[in-house]
């Protein structure tokens, strides 16, 4: 075939792109695909492929949904702790004469991948996961507003996180940090493919994530329970909703500021360049007024798993609702109004540098107050030290230190010494572990038993437990105190060798990391093996106190056989204090949407769409954008969108759950 | 209405569940209104970017030689005129008379098809002389913006083309009448985009 040919039909894709010289590569990749294979093959020995089409892959169940989300994020999360563990490896390694194992190229490319897949891949999933799954059922609804769009925002965050893993195997990612500020991004400093890979992941996946934050703020208002005004919305709702507006008025930023990026790399415009006129600095604003809110989106509906939690585990109602409430909006609003301290060294001036750091340290206020109203909701309580509980006191004694460190740096002179050092990588850390990946472990543990029918297994997430919190201290300790010396982050090799002692103590914290994820997920399989021990049949292991708790574990596809009819704040608790019966006659057809492929479909070929054009395969990139308008338009001709569950399924559904509610007496 | 939904009756306070059918208030619209603020900030960032590079001409032409306002107030004029024939396709879909819409809504669309072929002309005629979007700052803002909202408006008239086949398979159903409100209520916020764009980029462009 001619050299013409070749590159019309492939692009700039050539047998280069695939890394067969890098032996750390080549592994991965052959442990992947084995890993995968294996997954295949028991798939198709079990018969399992139709089960898994009909029951999840197309699903519109709000929990189903959540369950997956979950399920990709801590698959992403393995991939993303790897990234982790190399970089530490490589940093306690690299001293004077000695290299390391990464060449800087694969170094920049790790530190990159880590920041993308941890935020996008592993913490959005966990949080879009837990409020897809608990806040319907907090609500007293049946499912979320839109239930196709939900299932095709999955499989569009899915789509995003398979082109940053394609990235591993075929060309390169990006080598500019989790931002890719230009003019480094651009095309002049990154003509590979790298950037491009990033970009189209943080699109593909955008779209999904925008459109599941306006499914959920639909919701929220629209399909509350009768009775639920909304300060007697559970705190875990409250904070679901600040979070989903949040998204809702961020990450079209995030969409457009990338536009203007892929217009400088595709079509060479000047927005971002160094000449004709272009201003990267407009960049790094943009970037940032989605990136501030972006940390509250993580952070809040971790506060309110935390309220929760603090709540049933200590017997009480939580101390201070309304002002947890107003805290939580106060929060949602000056978040918008902080995006310029991570620049301060921009050089703006002294005024708005002093406006953007007061901003940024009266968020400390409505935050301590939720800190206290936790403290005081644990004061005189009858505290059950469960597993969900450990992790909210963890987080408490990590993120007040973490958010100490946060308003050291929010003190402009400060800054200028501590910017882009090791002790803003720790801070943020801090309270990202601390906060929101704590947050969500507590989450996880607390609504698994909802979810599945059993509860976790609590010897091994006590072990999980101490790891993460013993690791992250022994792994970012070290990290404030070689930014208080100056270190810069994403050095991949040291001279001084005097440092390096405080880089191999922050690696042994990162393995004792490990230990906390691989007793994660040992909790996970000890728990599937002994669920008969572990079974929970009255759908409320906690004594909990909202309403998802009054339901069966797992819930049926229809969450309640009639909605509930709220009158106080914690409603379940209410109606358990009030002699609540549970209904076992009477029940009626029940409404309810039906699946569909469509967001497979639609989400698969966005993600081919962004495959094609990031190695600039013009031609499938064409025909994959009129298949897209196609069958979106196709989409909008099924009408066929519901169905009823008939009243003898849900007598045959709620008369087991008479039977075995009976057996428990 | 809203409130109403959540308020409780005396004798919903002793009892703990509806024994009824219970279909909260469809979401559609608001879901809608909520993307179309999402839309919005997107097009906040393109004027806001306008606004920053605007007058970064980097030795090249600046709006002053380039744009022609005649051109851009009949493109306007066009423009407008479309929203007022989509109302009166929605009051023809109040009164549930399917021909009435279809027309209406064929003329919206070739009035948008005109729209965008000015749009088209003035972006090729600018190329031609040498004022493309990579010439300056100024130049990569103003396609941008007034591209991103040229392809709002193509989108616009495809999804106006489904809808008129699926108004004339169905006739005017609740559902359809859904799904006109949800393009009206498009269509009417990229007139008031448009409305920002040749106030803000054309007629303060030609001022200096």
């Amino acid at each position: 075939m001619s050299p013409d040919l070749v590159k019309f039909i492939f692009g700039r894709l050539t047998w280069d792109a695939i890394p067969l010289h890098e032996p750390i590569l080549l592994v991965t990749f052959g442990m992947v695909a084995l890993g995968g294979l294996t997954v295949l093959a028991l798939l198709t020995r079990y018969k399992l492929w139709g089960y898994l089409w009909r029951e999840w892959l197309t699903s519109v169940d709000h929990k189903k949904i959540g369950v997956m989300y979950i399920i990709l994020a801590i698959v992403m999360l393995l991939r993303g702790f790897a990234d982790a563990l190399m970089m530490r490896a490589q940093q306690a390694m690299a001293f004077g004469e000695a290299a390391g194992y990464l060449p800087p190229h694969h170094y920049d490319q790790i530190f990159t991948a880590h920041g993308v897949i941890m935020i996008f891949f592993v913490a959005m999933p966990l949080v879009t996961g837990l409020m897809n799954l608990v806040v319907p059922m907090q609500i007293g609804a049946r499912d979320v507003a839109f239930p196709f769009l939900n299932n095709f925002s999955f499989w569009m965050t899915v789509g995003g996180a398979v082109l940053v893993m394609a990235s591993l195997f075929v060309g390169e990612f990006a080598r500019t940090g989790w931002l890719a500020y230009p003019p480094l991004s651009n095309i002049a400093y990154s003509p590979g493919v790298g950037v491009d890979y990033y970009i189209w992941a943080l699109q593909v996946a955008g779209v999904g994530t925008t459109l599941s934050g306006i499914n959920l703020v639909v919701t929220i208002i629209k399909m509350r329970a009768p009775g639920m005004s909304l300060m007697k919305m559970p705190v875990f709702t409250w904070t679901s909703l600040c979070t989903n507006v949040l998204i809702v008025a961020t990450f079209p930023i995030l969409t457009a500021t990338l536009a203007l990026l892929t217009a400088d790399r595709y079509l060479l415009t000047n927005f971002f360049t160094n000449d004709f006129g272009g201003n990267p600095m407009m960049y790094v604003n943009l970037i940032w007024i989605w990136g501030h809110p972006e940390v509250y989106i993580l952070i809040l509906p971790a506060f309110g798993v935390f309220s929760e939690v603090v709540s049933t585990f200590c017997g009480k109602r939580l101390f201070g609702y309304s002002s947890m409430v107003y805290a939580t909006v106060v929060i949602t609003i000056l978040s918008y109004i902080v995006w310029l301290h991570h620049f301060f060294t921009m050089g703006s001036g002294a005024s708005v540098n002093s406006f953007f750091g007061i901003t940024t340290m009266i968020i400390s206020i409505p935050t301590g107050a939720k800190i206290f109203n936790w403290l005081f909701t644990m004061y005189r309580g009858r505290i059950r030290f469960e597993v969900p509980m450990m992790w909210t006191v963890g987080f408490m004694v990590t993120f007040v230190i973490g958010g100490m460190t946060g308003v050291l740096l929010a003190v402009p002179p400060a800054d200028f010494v501590l910017h882009n050092s090791l002790f803003l990588i720790a801070h943020f850390h801090n309270v990202i572990i601390g906060g929101v990946v704590f947050g969500m472990f507590a989450g996880i543990v607390y609504w698994f038993p909802k979810a599945f029918g059993f509860k976790l297994d609590p010897f091994w997430g006590k072990v999980s437990f101490w790891c993460w919190l013993v690791g992250f201290w022994v792994a970012f300790t070290p990290l404030y105190v070689l930014g208080l010396m100056g270190v810069t982050r994403r050095v991949s090799q040291f001279e001084d060798q005097s440092l390096q002692i405080w880089f191999v103590i922050a690696a042994c914290g990162a393995v004792i990391i490990l230990c906390g994820i691989v007793a994660f997920l040992v909790q996970i399989v000890v728990s599937i093996m002994n669920r008969e021990a572990l079974r929970d049949e009255t759908g409320d292991p906690w004594n909990g106190r909202t309403l998802e708790w009054s339901t069966s574990s797992p819930p049926p596809a229809y969450n309640f056989a009639f909605t509930p009819v709220v009158n106080e704040l914690d409603a379940w608790w209410d109606m358990k204090q009030r002699g609540y019966q549970r209904p076992t006659s009477g029940f009626i057809p029940i409404h309810m949407p039906a699946n569909t492929g469509a967001g497979v479909v639609l989400a698969g070929i966005s993600t081919l769409l962004g495959f094609a054009l990031i190695w600039h395969i013009w031609w499938l990139s064409a025909v994959a954008f009129i298949a897209l308008v196609a069958s979106a338009i196709a989409h909008t001709f099924n009408f066929k969108r519901d169905y009823y569950i008939p009243a003898e399924e849900v007598v045959r559904v709620e008369d087991a759950r008479t039977e075995a509610l009976r057996s428990l007496t | 209405m809203a409130s109403q939904a959540h308020a409780l009756t005396e004798a919903d306070k002793n009892r703990f569940y509806l024994t009824k059918e219970h279909h909260p208030e469809n979401g559609t619209l608001l879901g809608f209104w909520i993307y179309l603020m999402s839309d919005c900030l997107i097009f906040a960032v393109l004027f806001a970017c306008y606004a920053v590079l605007g007058r970064n001409y980097a030795a090249g032409p600046s709006g002053a030689d380039l744009f022609d306002l005649q051109l851009v107030a009949i493109n306007t004029g066009l423009l407008l005129l479309s929203s007022i024939t989509y109302g009166f396709a929605m009051i023809s879909a109040q009164a549930k008379k399917v021909k009435p819409v279809l027309i209406w809504l064929g003329i919206t669309g070739l009035l948008g098809l005109g729209f965008l072929s000015l749009e088209l002309y003035e972006f090729h005629h600018l190329i031609q002389e040498g004022a493309g979007p990579q010439r300056s700052a100024f130049l990569s803002s103003f396609f941008v913006l007034v591209g991103t909202h040229g392809l709002h408006v193509t989108f616009g008239i495809i999804w106006l083309v489904t809808l008129m086949v699926q108004v004339a398979q169905r006739g005017l159903g609740a559902e359809m009448k859904r799904r006109l409100m949800c393009l009206s209520m498009f269509w009417h916020f990229l007139d008031v985009i448009w409305i920002g764009v040749f106030s803000f980029v054309y007629l303060l462009g030609v001022l200096k």
